[in-house]
């Protein structure tokens, strides 16, 4: 067997497949849990992105960005499941496109 | 060999992270988003982000999905996962997925645009984790402090937002 050699590259195009698919679940699906779930695969499709071009340019402010990035996706989390207990005890879903009461 | 586990752990994670997008039941879909953030946390390993592997590991599998889980076994769900999985507005979505596809995908192809010159090199002392301690409290302090207090308000907000409202004064 043989690979090319893995460059910056690889991590790149790894990281825009990831975002891809992240974006698909978050514009497609109508579950709100699993909308959350895809926003943490774009976040991390960005943590990717961070760690590679801290590896080609072996300066570590990459990884510290990826933890303030890291600290963004937990907060948002915790925010987004709070409001989701309390919507789903106010509205009895979790179907985003039942939640219309804004849309007349 | 460092090529292998690229593609190991590159191919975990996207199989992953398609599995959590076209599944339907949640429980399997937050169990496939495990799978793809351990994918994740090994492509930080292969890049000598050692901290960063730690910190994936128990707080996004450790701590995150376990919420998440939490969350859906606190919501009961069985009716929803029958029902139509995907939006009505999906070929808009698909359409605005095309294009940012072809943005990508041309951006790529160009190659790489000739990078800056890296600033100089700061991966000199002892260990990842200590590097990363150099930078995140001489360099980057106040934002470290911001995001602490991002924290205690995300904190604040969730307990009361999930908490049980009294009844109505």
């Amino acid at each position: 067997m043989s690979f090319t050699p893995i460059s910056t590259g690889h991590y790149l195009v790894l990281s825009a497949a990831l975002l891809l698919i992240g974006s698909v679940g978050l514009l497609m699906r109508r579950n709100v849990i699993i909308m959350l779930m895809s926003i943490e695969l774009i976040l991390n499709a960005v943590n990717i992105n961070l760690v590679a071009f801290s590896r080609h340019w072996q300066h570590v402010t990459g990884q510290v960005f990826a933890i303030f990035v890291i600290t963004v996706a937990v907060a948002e989390a915790a925010v987004g499941l709070g409001i989701l207990i309390a919507l789903f005890r106010n509205r009895g879903t979790v179907l985003s496109d039942e939640i219309d009461l804004l849309k007349w | 060999m460092d090529a292998a586990l690229f593609y190991i752990f590159a191919a975990i994670t996207l199989a992953g992270a398609l599995a959590t997008v076209t599944l339907r039941n949640p429980i399997h879909c937050a169990i496939s988003l495990i799978a793809s953030l351990l994918g994740i946390a090994g492509l930080f390993l292969l890049q000598a982000a050692e901290f960063l592997f730690a910190v994936q590991i128990l707080l996004y599998v450790g701590g995150v999905m376990v919420l998440f889980l939490f969350v859906i076994m606190l919501i009961h769900l069985e009716e929803a996962s029958k029902l139509r999985q995907y939006s009505r507005q999906w070929p808009v979505a698909v359409a605005a997925l095309l294009a940012v596809f072809a943005e990508i995908a041309t951006f790529l192809n160009a190659g790489f645009p000739s990078l800056p010159p890296s600033p100089a090199p700061r991966l000199l002392a002892p260990g990842n984790t200590e590097r990363i301690a150099d930078s995140l409290f001489y360099v980057y302090a106040l934002p470290f402090e911001a995001a602490s207090l991002l924290l205690l308000i995300a904190i604040v907000g969730a307990v009361w937002m999930a908490k049980k409202k009294e009844a109505a004064e």
